[in-house]
């Protein structure tokens, strides 16, 4: 096996002892999009009417159109509990151990966002079985289906996640980042309502939303739950990430990043 | 061959200069005391030295290869403890060791059987089930030593190591690492402001406000007075 790929072993491996050893954090996050499924969808199915529209193919319940939207919420509290965790191992120093490791740095970051994804695409799908549970079924094959579009999608958050991580210069400053980031990037997506709806009420925001490299991931789940590809989303989540992991990287590149007048 | 040569390395904060034309070399075997008070440069000049940062001005070499053209090569045969603890507390002593010897390309079986090694050269072999977060200060830090050592560096850096111990930790751990130049011939620079630290065998780099002072062997720089005085004298005129 070549070092890059026993450096990638060693860093999974690493994570999912860690992940194994906070079952707290765990449970957290199955909570958070389990109360918005329960609480909030039953609530607001009966005020929020939704037409057929792609990839449905009659009418739904609000319950089944948020799952995929909760699925990306999913990923995006890891991807910045992730990225909250570098900001943490950069203060207190493990990163520092990583970072001097011989290889490359691109790779040794790729790794990290990578056994990130993973962690929270299990969460994924144990929030998708308890959904199942609940009586909200999918086709079957859609589970399969998902995988990569969680995939794709994880790597573009965790990419964002990545580049916060890599300009906040002290662990106290990122809950206001998470408050700046998560909520705006969250309700101003498709994930809680169908572009047609918010265009009712704004087309400004309807504008926004459709902008959002969120809405665009929660659609690449959502179609991919019915065994569809959205090319254009799919296009739009790729271009994100390729862009936010060149930032990522710039930001800890020890010639030309920010790490130098931080780390101090 | 040096295994470490630092040449005119200069780094600045924006406008703040923290190191100024620093030039040093440590031979393999060689404990090299790099004495400095807080806030000398120290941290700064350990950040260089692991590619934590990148100085645009100087060079850096380890066993002859330059830090900066073959960045991969130079790290593959420097060990380091940071001043700051960087073990994973959740993690067994030996999945500790083992994480850090993937990552320096080592396989399993191989990892396993030299972290059993640098265990027992560090007296900690029965410990390797322990969970770090068990550990007491001083054996986290061997334990931090043994992981450093775990894919055979030429040269071990460690920035001020001792830092929170108790003096008998202190006095073993100082003397592990003396052993370790001594008989393996691994080259060691040793960051510190506690003197007492030092041997008189030892190499001794003074380091104040970014400027390398002075640099000899411990027993030459300050045969009167002994190398405490001479190395507050020393910093004091340099703040005056």
């Amino acid at each position: 096996m070549s070092q890059y790929l026993r450096a990638l072993s060693a860093i999974l491996t690493r994570e999912a002892l860690r992940f194994l050893t906070q079952r707290e954090r765990f449970l957290a996050a199955l909570v958070r999009p389990l109360v918005w499924l329960i609480v909030f969808a039953a609530g607001f199915r009966a005020a929020l009417g939704l037409s057929i529209t792609p990839p449905y193919q009659t009418y739904i319940t609000y319950e089944v159109y948020i799952l995929p939207g909760l699925c990306a919420m999913i990923l995006l509290f890891n991807a910045m509990q992730s990225a909250l965790s570098l900001v943490y191992d950069r203060e207190m120093g493990s990163m520092r151990l990583l970072l001097t490791a011989p290889l490359p740095r691109w790779w040794l970051l790729f790794c990290k966002l990578l056994a990130g994804v993973l962690v929270s695409i299990l969460q994924a799908y144990a929030f998708l079985g308890i959904a199942y549970l609940y009586g909200i079924r999918l086709p079957p094959m859609g589970y399969l289906w998902v995988l990569p579009a969680l995939l794709v999608a994880g790597l573009m958050l965790g990419a964002v996640g990545l580049f916060l991580a890599s300009t906040i210069r002290q662990l106290e400053n990122f809950a206001g980042v998470m408050n700046f980031v998560i909520f705006p990037v969250f309700f101003l997506s498709t994930a809680l309502y169908p572009l047609w709806r918010m265009a009712e009420s704004s087309r400004l925001l309807r504008d926004i939303c459709a902008w959002n490299p969120f809405s665009h991931a929660v659609e690449l789940i959502r179609f991919a739950l019915y065994m569809r590809l959205n090319t254009e989303a799919l296009g739009w989540v790729a271009l994100t990430f390729a862009v936010f992991l060149a930032l990522a990287l710039w930001g800890f590149d020890p010639a030309r990043g920010i790490m130098t007048r931080k780390t101090r | 061959m040096a295994a470490l040569d630092v040449a005119g390395l200069s780094f600045r904060y924006g406008r703040k200069e923290a190191l100024k034309g620093v030039s040093f070399a440590v031979q393999p075997g060689e404990f090299c005391a790099l004495l400095g008070p807080n806030g000398a440069g120290k941290s700064t000049l350990f950040a260089l030295l692991t590619r934590l940062f990148v100085a645009k001005q100087g060079r850096i070499s380890v066993m002859g290869k330059d830090l900066q053209q073959a960045p991969r090569a130079a790290l593959a045969q420097m060990g380091v403890v940071f001043q700051q603890m960087t073990l994973d507390l959740d993690l067994s002593v030996a999945r500790n060791l083992a994480y850090f010897g993937a990552l320096h390309g080592l396989s399993r079986r191989e990892s396993a059987a030299r972290a059993q090694d640098v265990l027992e050269r560090l007296d900690m072999a029965e410990r390797a089930r322990e969970k770090a977060r068990d550990l007491n200060g001083g054996h986290r830090r061997r334990l931090e030593i043994a992981r450093a050592l775990m894919h055979r560096p030429r040269l071990l850096l460690l920035d001020e190591p001792t830092v929170g111990l108790d003096a008998r930790a202190r006095a073993s751990i100082t003397a592990h690492v003396h052993a370790l130049a001594r008989d393996d011939g691994i080259a060691v620079l040793w960051a510190t402001h506690l003197v007492d630290e030092v041997a008189p065998d030892d190499t001794v780099l003074i380091l104040h406000q970014g400027r390398l002072l002075e640099t000899g062997r411990a027993r030459d720089i300050a045969p009167e007075h002994g190398l405490a005085a001479h190395f507050m004298a020393l910093t004091e005129d340099a703040v005056a």
